[in-house]
């Protein structure tokens, strides 16, 4: 790349403003959670200030927030660990032994997601009420595990087709058995592309709202739930929800910027290698 | 790419079982609330009033088709599908095209730019409703005012736009989380070769780049599509789809009738009309994804 110094600068300002722009809400929110509720809704507003830590000691000693952090992950957990239970023998079944239907099973797969959620949101509800999943976390596990599977099978698709099928018939002339290839052989293989996956997954069940808004309101209710409670225009505080709210988003963050490259490559279904 | 296909089984019969719990379970969930929808959407059935459930026929969709609330939902969601899907598109390639670029410290702005991707859709929306929004404490009303032009009423004014503008915000980050890497994987003896040829920047973009981001474009535009269609918690937290029905989309229409008003007849009709715009939508996008595996054939 040869450009002169002059485009240089150019390229580096304008690239940094752009950066600032998209991240400044959330550092705004960030900034604000060391604010108090005064500071916080002060015009104009505080940029000096003296920084305080009691709104985080406000959220944490509410013991709902707990109950809330502990279904949000379990949520996330447990329908990330029961995606990848169906998916890893399916993606590995369709990656090295293709049949002519693969490809439509794929796509079929994929189209379940089209699928709008709202559309079968009645039915989901009544069922899960006679079947007394409603406001349970195991209920949430169900419908995130099964909202995330295709995508989840066809990342873990992408991965496994990087592996040269020699590998894996190797193993198979040492007398490996399905499953040991399976599990001593692909596996460790792809590492990588597995724990990008699982932490997509992780990522939308933890930000997922429509089912846990309308499914789990009060014992199982997840952060998302939780944060959307200070949407109430009377309770203006400010401070405590971005204390609150980064809690709630700094661990997902944090996750999402380590496997952004890895998660690419198979999110983008082939597009980009 | 052939050299998986030819390999056999290890012993042919565990390939079918390996596919089918995945395949039962999504049919499952595919099938069961479709046709509970179906058989809903066809009936009198109101939560409040149990055991008086009639058959109604067309009765459900001949209310709501005849009902404003429906073509002013349905008119809601395609607008906010379309013009997020444009902004994202469009920010999304330029912000690429910017980070592609050597400068110091690009990684890092990289990593800025894709942050808002991986907020919680609610905290977003919290975000900008109340710390940006806000008509009375908000930043952006204390800008305006500083600038003489007063506070605008962005929920209530303009509310559609606002939500426009919060989903934006989380979506072009997801525009450039594929995009940037689709760029980075263009062949650079391709563009060397461009630019020695005498390859402006904007030659360069039309004719090499832009083609080579067409299909990763194609999956963006799916997946946003299958999210957009459902935006529930932006509206639900920042509007509840008013003033009126100015927000309201097909999802808060549906949650509205079924949850709130306790019409399940009415809400299931609501959900086949949504299925059937997601399915004339859907299709060409999953033809276009579908090529991704040509070499499966």
């Amino acid at each position: 790349m040869r450009s002169t110094r002059r485009t240089r600068w150019g390229l580096a300002i304008a690239g940094w403003a752009v950066a600032l722009g998209m991240f400044f809400p959330i550092l705004w929110m960030f900034i604000c959670s060391f604010k108090t509720e005064i500071t916080a809704v002060a015009t104009p507003p505080a940029v000096f200030f003296h920084p305080t830590l009691e709104n985080y000691y406000a959220v944490l000693e509410r013991a709902d927030y707990l109950a809330f952090a502990r279904n949000s992950i379990a949520v996330s957990l447990g329908s990330t660990l029961l995606a990848l239970a169906l998916a890893i023998p399916a993606a590995y079944s369709m990656a090295f032994f293709p049949t002519r239907r693969t490809r439509d099973i794929l796509l079929w797969m994929l189209s379940t997601k089209m699928l709008p959620a709202v559309g079968v949101l009645v039915p989901i509800y009544l069922l899960w009420r006679d079947l007394g999943l409603l406001d349970t976390v195991f209920g949430l596990i169900l419908i995130d595990s099964l909202s995330v599977l295709p995508i989840v099978v066809w990342m873990l698709f992408s991965y496994f087709r990087e592996v040269p099928a020699v590998i894996l018939e190797a193993s198979r002339m040492d007398g490996a058995t399905q499953t040991e290839e399976l599990m001593h052989v692909l596996l460790p293989l792809c590492t990588p592309g597995i724990s990008a996956t699982a932490l997509l997954s992780i990522i939308l069940c933890w930000n997922e709202a429509f089912w846990s808004l309308n499914l789990a309101t009060v014992k199982a209710a997840t952060l998302t739930a939780f944060t959307a409670s200070f949407a109430n225009p009377e309770a203006l505080f400010w401070a405590k929800l971005s204390a609150a709210s980064t809690l709630a988003i700094a661990p997902i963050l944090i996750f999402g910027w380590i496997s952004q490259r890895q998660m690419v490559r198979g999110l983008s279904f082939g597009a980009v290698k | 790419m052939t050299a998986t296909v030819a390999a056999k089984p290890p012993r042919n019969l565990h390939t079918r079982s390996l596919l089918a719990p995945s395949v039962a379970a999504l049919l499952l969930w595919m099938i069961v609330p479709l046709v509970m929808t179906l058989w809903f959407s066809a009936e009198r059935y109101n939560l409040l009033s149990p055991g008086k459930t009639v058959f109604a026929g067309w009765g459900n969709y001949r209310d709501l088709l005849t009902h404003r609330a429906l073509w002013v939902a349905m008119g809601n969601t395609l607008i906010l599908v379309g013009l997020v899907l444009a902004i994202t598109l469009v920010f999304g390639t330029l912000f690429s095209l910017l980070l592609d670029q050597d400068f110091p410290g690009h990684q890092v702005c990289r990593l800025l730019v894709i942050a808002p991707f991986f907020v919680m859709p609610t905290v977003s929306a919290l975000i900008w409703k109340n710390m940006l929004m806000n008509p009375v404490f908000g930043l952006l009303a204390w800008i305006t005012r500083s600038l003489g032009f007063g506070a605008i009423e962005f929920f209530s004014r303009m509310p559609l736009l606002s939500i426009v503008v919060i989903v934006g915000w989380e979506w072009t980050p997801f525009a450039v989380l594929i995009l940037l890497p689709a760029l980075q994987s263009l062949n650079p003896e391709q563009v060397e070769a461009a630019r020695l040829d005498g390859a402006g920047p904007i030659a360069l973009f039309r004719h090499i780049q832009l083609p080579h981001l067409l299909r990763p474009m194609a999956v963006v535009a799916m997946i946003e599509m299958i999210f957009l269609l459902s935006l529930f918690a932006e509206i639900y937290v920042t509007t509840n789809g008013g003033p009126g029905l100015a927000s309201t989309n097909l999802a808060y229409l549906i949650f509205r009738d079924a949850l709130l008003g306790f019409d399940v007849g009415r809400a299931s009709a609501g959900g086949v009309i949504a299925i059937v715009l997601a399915n004339i939508v859907g299709l060409f996008l999953m033809r276009l994804v579908g090529r991704n595996l040509e070499d499966l054939r």
